[in-house]
């Protein structure tokens, strides 16, 4: 049942062109039941996973293999459908508003509907290859929602950088889940879970950690693989809300949750996932407060929370993933709605540049209302679930050593320059003076509203007054299920005074101060990343160029463009490949036992000599080629006097043909009449010839000398007939005992028959100007 | 290669050898032949025309682009095995029927039939576009 259900989005997708052709940006009401009915179809399992119970469900793929289309919901992959299906419901409808008369809204929305599938059968898949299957195809629904607007280069380039870093992180990941199948014995998870210790200690314990790290870093946007998330904001705004809040990004945290049982709690681990998250983390806060994009603020502190989710995990134990669960769920709803008031902003306003706007909460008070709310839950205040997420995180940090402090600074310092952002963001567009932005603004219609104002609700209310509902159903399974044990939850809002709330107030103060004094650290941070003037956005575009570079020279050294030299490679090597095993295992044939011979097959001997003769001394390569034919008929008439009038037909046909396209050919390229080479080329070719002859006629040789099986052919003279219903033996063997060869060969056929036509239509590019001094004195004439 | 004789002569030969070409193709299951063969004498009757009358004309003659020709044939080679996987044998599994179009006059029609003139059609289709394509002036 859960993979037909994971198969609906799909379905609907196939469905949502025509909607939006019928029915315009409607369409996107009735598409948003989908989610809207997955998610009540989910609730059926809540119960029973609150209960700590695991459903799995196998439909048989390639289990020769141990590769099923299987599923397991437990608290982690419910809690994330949840999320998908939920923020999913509200950016359908925020997109038909966004894209309001938009000539393609109806190919986008099917692309977010695939991206929904996508990213639900993540989540719920028990075997690592369907896992893995559904992570590319986030990675491609992604590129495509990215690249959307593929008229503009910034967003095609955008959607490429996400693909290839995504993608190629998912592929090296791939062969980490292969390695884990092979060490665990089995592909699915939910027996794989059980089996930590296995893994663990295992020699390659540390290569399938890295394998499958490259794969969560790369997709969670760790430093240095950050760049691509960024940059994906060349997105319409729906995109940027549903792919960096709940997620594709967070595909990479539910990865590192997931497989926490099985990886996590080793030293390596602890080691290398707070030095990514924390450096994820400062790098994400720092590049925040500096722009003045609104979403592109957004986008940073979306790299920060990861890193800090990342860092978390890395902390490892019960209290640590606690923290990171209560704030991954806290991060969707704020993110996502902060992502969608932004969009509403900038659709209504005309910009989203934060120093053009001020006083907009008289003309857009519900958007502004919602902007607060999730600003609120973002700087870890209370009522709301930023705050239990925050205060989470730092209660797993005071109990430790000098290590979890040097974290905590860490967290304290990123949690405050995010404060900061969120502060900036909710409060500078819409409190202040009222300056004129470039559009008349007026508050967006509902569908631009309802995403925000609910999602930001949801985490006011979550914590003030559904905290015992959710803590017993979500957050206490998912946690459970990340660290592979039964935990219960004890959340409230006040915990009294403690270590943690101490810090959380420090975040505070430290916020505020970050929030006043905005542009006073933004100019010190350019300042400061001006000096560096690199950045791994950089480092991707160099390694492009170097890789394109890089193919281009190789090729050229693999490629000469002369055809002589192919030529002498390939027959050279041709003639080593006959007569090197034959040297080597001594197996030369013996000499035939001439038999009498007839006069006219004598006679058809000495055209066929006299015709190789010509081609070798033709003073002009079209006679050369014309004597070619001669020979090639003599060999037509040999099988006609030894009985095969097919495969002399068949000689006939391709000689003559052969004759004619050569020929054509040799009008085209405008070569010289005479062929005239060097002596000692001519020394090389001549040898080159004479090997590939002897070792050709030498192998033939040895063919008709051994014992022949004549099995077959009886088979197919006693069957040709009586089953086949044929008389022709060779065409019964063609058309049907060997059908599904001639089926390979006319597909080289019309292969050959298309690249033919691609390579004659080719006209040669002209050479550019500018890197013709190390070229040939020819091309710089005529440059 | 514009010359009276030829151009006079090559229509009539062409024609000649596509019919020669067809009755190799249909005969080649008794007889020396088949679909290789027959689409080799066609697509040199085609090259020839070519050669004699330019390349407009054949293209008109065709009427379809040789590629096409050329893939139409392989989908027709493709689904003759496609047919036998409905009836419920391996692909590709020659199937045979002998209809009666008049009293005492059958017909035989098989799925190696229609396989072997999805390669003809592959091998007129292919090297036909070749030979026109090296013989059209840029």
């Amino acid at each position: 049942m859960i993979g037909y259900l994971v198969l609906t989005p799909f379905l609907a997708a196939l469905l949502a062109p025509v909607l939006v052709f019928l029915l315009g940006h409607r369409a996107s009401w009735i598409l948003a039941l989908v989610p809207g009915y997955l998610l009540y179809r989910f609730f059926d399992f809540v119960p029973a996973v609150a209960k700590g119970e695991t459903v799995l469900q196998s439909h048989e793929w390639l289990s020769g293999f141990g590769i099923n289309y299987s599923f397991m919901i437990d608290g982690l992959s419910l809690t994330f459908a949840f999320l998908i299906l939920g923020i999913g419901f509200f950016i359908v409808i925020y997109a038909g508003g966004y894209l309001k008369g938009h000539q393609h809204l109806g190919r986008f929305l099917a692309v977010l509907l695939a991206f929904m599938g996508s990213m639900l059968g993540l989540v719920v898949s028990d075997n690592l290859i369907t896992l893995f299957v559904f992570w590319e195809l986030t990675s491609i629904t992604s590129f495509l929602l990215i690249g959307f607007d593929n008229e503009r280069e910034a967003s095609r380039r955008a959607a490429l950088q996400a693909l290839i870093i995504t993608g190629l992180g998912g592929l090296v990941m791939l062969a980490g889940f292969t390695l884990i199948g092979l060490v665990g014995g089995t592909f699915e998870l939910s027996e794989l879970l059980s089996k930590g210790d296995v893994i663990k200690e295992h020699g390659l314990y540390s290569l399938m950690f890295w394998l499958v790290m490259a794969g969560a870093f790369t997709k969670s946007a760790q430093v240095p693989f950050h760049s691509w998330l960024p940059n994906a904001m060349e997105a319409p705004t729906p995109v940027s809300a549903y792919l960096h809040s709940a997620t594709m990004v967070k595909a990479g945290v539910f990865l590192l949750m997931r497989t926490y049982p099985m990886l996590g709690e080793t030293e390596l681990w602890e080691t290398v996932l707070p030095l990514f998250g924390g450096a994820t983390l400062l790098v994400g806060t720092v590049l925040a407060v500096r722009d003045k994009d609104m979403k592109l603020m957004l986008a940073y502190t979306t790299v920060a929370s990861l890193g800090l989710l990342v860092l978390m995990l890395g902390v490892g134990g019960e209290r640590a993933i606690e923290g990171a669960v209560l704030y991954l769920i806290a991060h969707s709803f704020f993110k996502g709605a902060l992502f969608m008031v932004v969009g509403t902003v900038d659709h209504e306003a005309g910009t989203r540049q934060i120093d053009k706007l001020s006083g907009l909460r008289s003309a857009m008070p519900i958007t502004a209302l919602a902007a607060a709310l999730a600003a609120l839950s973002m700087c870890g205040l209370p009522p709301f679930i930023g705050f239990l997420a925050k205060e989470s995180i730092y209660n797993s940090l005071t109990h430790g050593g000098l290590h979890e402090w040097t974290i905590a600074i860490v967290a304290i310092v990123g949690n405050a320059l995010m404060f900061g952002v969120a502060a900036s963001i909710a409060i500078r567009p819409f409190m202040g003076k009222w300056v004129d932005p470039p559009k008349a603004v007026h508050e967006g219609p509902v569908m631009l509203f309802l995403g925000p104002l609910v999602l930001s609700i949801t985490g006011l209310v979550t914590a003030l007054f559904a905290l015992q509902f959710m803590q017993m159903n979500f957050f206490s399974p998912m946690v459970s299920a990340v660290a592979g044990k039964e935990i219960t939850l004890d959340l409230h809002l006040w915990h009294g005074i403690n270590p943690a709330l101490i810090l959380s107030v420090v975040t505070v103060g430290l916020g505020i101060g970050v929030f006043v004094f905005t542009n006073e650290l933004k100019k010190i941070f350019d300042k400061v990343l001006n000096f560096i003037n690199w950045g791994p956005d950089k480092g991707f575009d160099q390694a492009i160029c170097f890789l394109t570079w890089f193919a281009g020279h190789f090729t050229r050294i693999l490629q000469t463009g002369e055809i002589r030299t192919y030529m002498r490679i390939t027959f050279l090597i041709t003639a080593l490949t006959l007569l090197i095993p034959m040297y080597k295992l001594n197996i030369w044939p013996n000499m035939p036992s001439f038999p009498k011979l007839s006069l006219w097959e004598i006679g058809v001997f000495v055209i066929l000599v006299i015709g190789i003769l010509q081609v070798v001394f033709a003073r002009t390569r079209l006679t050369a080629i014309i004597s070619l034919g001669i020979q090639g008929f003599s060999v037509a008439l040999i099988f006609m006097l030894f009985g095969a009038p097919d495969l002399s037909f068949t000689q006939f046909m391709v000689e003559t043909l052969s004759v004619v396209i050569i020929a054509l050919v040799l009008t085209r390229l405008q070569l010289m009449k005479q062929d005239r080479r060097s002596v000692p080329s001519l020394i090389f070719d001549g040898l080159v010839a004479i090997s590939v002859g002897v070792g050709m006629g030498a192998l033939l040789m040895n063919i008709t000398q051994m014992p022949l099986d004549l099995r077959l052919s009886e088979f197919f003279s006693t069957y040709s007939a009586a089953i086949a219903h044929g008389r022709n033996i060779v065409n019964v063997i063609l058309v049907d005992f060997r059908a599904i060869d001639t089926l390979g060969e006319i597909t080289v056929v019309l292969i050959t028959g298309v690249s033919a036509l691609a390579l004659i239509r080719v006209k040669a590019i002209p050479e550019k100007k500018t890197k013709t001094t190390k070229g040939s004195p020819a091309l710089k004439e005529t440059s | 290669m514009n010359t009276l004789i030829l151009r006079t002569i090559v229509p009539l030969l062409t024609g000649l050898m596509v019919i020669y070409s067809i009755v190799v193709l249909l005969a080649g299951h008794n007889d020396p032949g088949g679909g290789f063969i027959g689409g080799l004498i066609a697509a040199s009757a085609f090259a020839l025309y070519g050669i004699a009358c330019g390349v407009a004309p054949v293209r008109r003659a065709l009427y379809f682009h040789p590629v096409s020709i050329a893939a139409f044939g392989m989908l027709l080679s493709a689904l003759s095995g496609v047919i036998s996987l409905y009836k419920g044998v391996p692909f590709l599994t020659g199937l045979w029927w002998f209809p009666e179009i008049a009293k005492g006059v059958e017909v035989p029609l098989s799925t190696p039939l229609m396989f072997d003139i999805g390669v003809w059609l592959v091998v007129v289709g292919s090297l036909v576009t070749i030979a026109l394509a090296l013989e059209e002036k840029e």
